[in-house]
């Protein structure tokens, strides 16, 4: 499941850009590669970060992931819901399990449309 | 099972002989507890046989296989407790070598100090060692301390440590929590990259954290390469001595270039392992590190006797109380003398022969991601089972049903469907053709019906446990009544 709207990095955080807005999020694919996530850490509202920073890290059973920005800009906005909810992003990585919004600085560089980032995952597959 | 609070009944007791005097005869009346304590009241044999079958339900390397990749789960054998217990240690006071005029009193345990730390320099090829590191993980921290005191003394401005994706989790956490900026480098083919290395080498580095062989179980070939990279930008070279198992007796560190190593006895040298400790981490310094290493430092005088000393103005102080574990690393000094340096020697060649071995007979039944001769411990994938449904997870659990400790699974991340398993050189190869034969037939099952595997484990106490869910709704607290 990629939609076709959104971009991707390469760290497999998805963005959504309206506007200004960058949405961000990780992927169905990292979702699944890391099971069930218990604890999501999140950057504070007003932070800054350049594409590529690391934004925050995702706990699972599994493993402990770091979080990277697929897009630079300010936080304007986190997902607080994920708090006590964690397992919403393994259950909606696109939608309701969103991490952050940022008020994008700059154009980013070598984010991946869905088939490029389609073709990235079956390479990890194999 | 219950808890021994759940199976208390008021008013019961065991009985022991005892002196009859009341708390008061030993305690001032002001310190004595006003209210009940809280520990539950059960019969002796009520306890007995909670404490037994709660013992029975315990898993150890003393009931059964423990192949925990990375952790090195080997037996220990028993004398070494022999000799920490003997009276002529365990009666002494941690303060009479600081004593003016005692320190004839214990020149039996600096003895067993400096002659360790002799030791640990001949296997490693190290100049000198502190034994004060309470376990590996202080040991790591004491050592990139060593590192930052030693670029501070040169005037050298370094704010980052390079870590290979191959290397021990902890090694980035211990050099982010000396302050460094930690870069991650990508192994090429399982080990590092020369090229990947050139990349992020600058005069800002301070050093390179290094487990070898890998976590991947791989020797790293491109050694010299790495230390000549990092001399021309004055970084120091960290060795990771988790799994010097797999090569003490073959390669000394120090020889090759290392700066700093680490050891983790409990590893290497037989010495208790896991719940929590007490542990044992001597940190090995080459001589241009020596100068920096925490005090005290115990020396030997010409006539014989030994004695501590505290002079030494570039040392980075104090990191442990006293001495650091000494009962620990009594128990490694006690290993390494009645092994010797031939039987250290075939412990490391025991250790990767049954690695190889059980790596081999594998092959054939999982994907081993980079099948050449490993060292010490070998990861398979569970790739072909996950297509079926079965995953590194099921599989372990499934060789719980078969009576061993599952493998470490998941790890290293850079393995799908990682399962790493460290046989050790104390299992004999019934035990490992045993625990073959089991995995071989939970691949075979896996293929015929995968759904058994994974409703594994069946026969124990519990089965599946919900993981997620224990990790969300975290419940550390018990009841205990009142």
């Amino acid at each position: 499941m990629i939609p076709a709207d959104l971009k991707y990095a390469k760290s497999h955080e998805w963005v959504r850009i309206d506007g200004d807005i960058a949405t961000i999020g990780i992927s169905e694919f990292a979702q699944e590669q890391l099971g069930d996530l218990t604890f999501v850490e999140l950057p504070a509202v007003g932070d800054t970060f350049e594409q590529g920073a690391e934004f925050g890290s995702v706990e699972s059973v599994k493993a402990a992931s770091e979080l990277y920005a697929p897009i630079g800009g300010e936080v304007v906005e986190i997902n607080e819901e994920l708090e006590d909810a964690p397992e919403k992003v393994n259950e909606s990585p696109y939608d309701e399990g969103w991490l952050i919004k940022l008020k994008i600085s700059g154009e980013p560089e070598g984010l991946l449309d869905a088939d490029a980032y389609k073709a990235l995952i079956e390479s990890e597959a194999h | 099972m219950k808890t021994i609070f759940e199976k208390s009944v008021a008013g019961r007791e065991g009985c022991w002989p005892c002196d009859g005097l009341a708390a008061e005869a030993y305690i001032p009346k002001e310190l004595l507890r006003e209210e009940e304590i809280g520990l539950p009241s059960a019969g002796e044999l009520d306890v007995v046989r909670h404490f037994t079958k709660l013992s029975q339900r315990n898993f150890g390397v003393d009931g059964n296989f423990y192949p925990l990749g990375s952790c090195t789960m080997k037996y220990n054998p028993k004398f070494t407790e022999v000799v920490a217990a003997m009276p002529g240690f365990t009666r002494l006071h941690p303060v009479l070598p600081q004593l003016k005029g005692a320190g004839h009193l214990c020149q039996g345990a600096l003895e067993v100090m400096y002659e360790t730390e002799r030791l640990l320099c001949e296997i490693t090829g190290m100049h000198s060692y502190t034994l004060h590191p309470m376990a590996g993980a202080h040991g790591e921290l004491t050592g990139v301390m060593l590192m930052a005191a030693y670029h501070k003394d040169k005037g050298n401005e370094k704010t980052k440590i390079i870590v290979p994706d191959s290397a021990h989790g902890t090694n980035p956490a211990s050099a982010a929590i000396a302050g460094y900026e930690v870069i991650s480098i990508e192994s090429r083919d399982g080990i590092i990259d020369p090229e990947a290395l050139r990349e992020v080498l600058d005069d800002k580095v301070a050093g390179m954290m290094m487990t070898c062989p890998n976590t991947l179980g791989l020797f790293e070939k491109n050694l010299p390469e790495i230390v000549r990279m990092l001399r021309e930008v004055d970084a120091l070279l960290y060795y990771d001595g988790a799994n010097l198992n797999a090569v003490m007796g073959k390669m000394r560190v120090g020889d090759v270039g290392f700066d700093i190593v680490h050891l983790n006895l409990h590893k290497t040298f037989a010495t208790p392992h896991g719940g929590g400790g007490p542990g044992s981490g001597p940190v090995g310094v080459s001589e241009r590190v020596a100068p920096y290493l925490p005090i005290s430092r115990v020396q030997k005088l010409e006539d014989g006797q030994f004695f501590l000393d505290y002079d030494y103005p570039k040392s980075i102080g104090y990191v442990a109380p006293f001495y650091g574990n000494f009962g620990v690393y009594l128990k490694a000094y006690a290993y390494i003398l009645r092994l010797g340096g031939t039987g250290l020697t075939r412990a490391t060649e025991n250790a990767v022969l049954a690695a190889n071995y059980m790596r081999k007979r594998l092959e054939k039944h999982f994907e081993i991601p980079y099948n050449r001769t490993c060292m010490h411990e070998f990861v398979a994938g569970a790739v072909h089972q996950a297509e079926k449904g079965v995953r590194a997870l099921d599989i372990a659990k499934a060789l719980l049903d078969k009576g061993h400790h599952a493998p470490t699974i998941y790890f290293p991340l850079i393995v799908k469907e990682c399962i790493m398993v460290e046989p050790t050189e104390t299992e004999n190869k019934a035990t490992l053709d045993h625990f073959v034969d089991d995995l071989i037939a939970i691949a075979e099952l896996t293929e015929a019906d995968p759904e058994a595997v994974q409703k594994a484990p069946v026969t124990l106490p519990v089965t599946r446990l919900d993981e997620t869910l224990a990790a969300r709704g975290m419940v550390l607290t018990e009841d205990m009544g009142s």
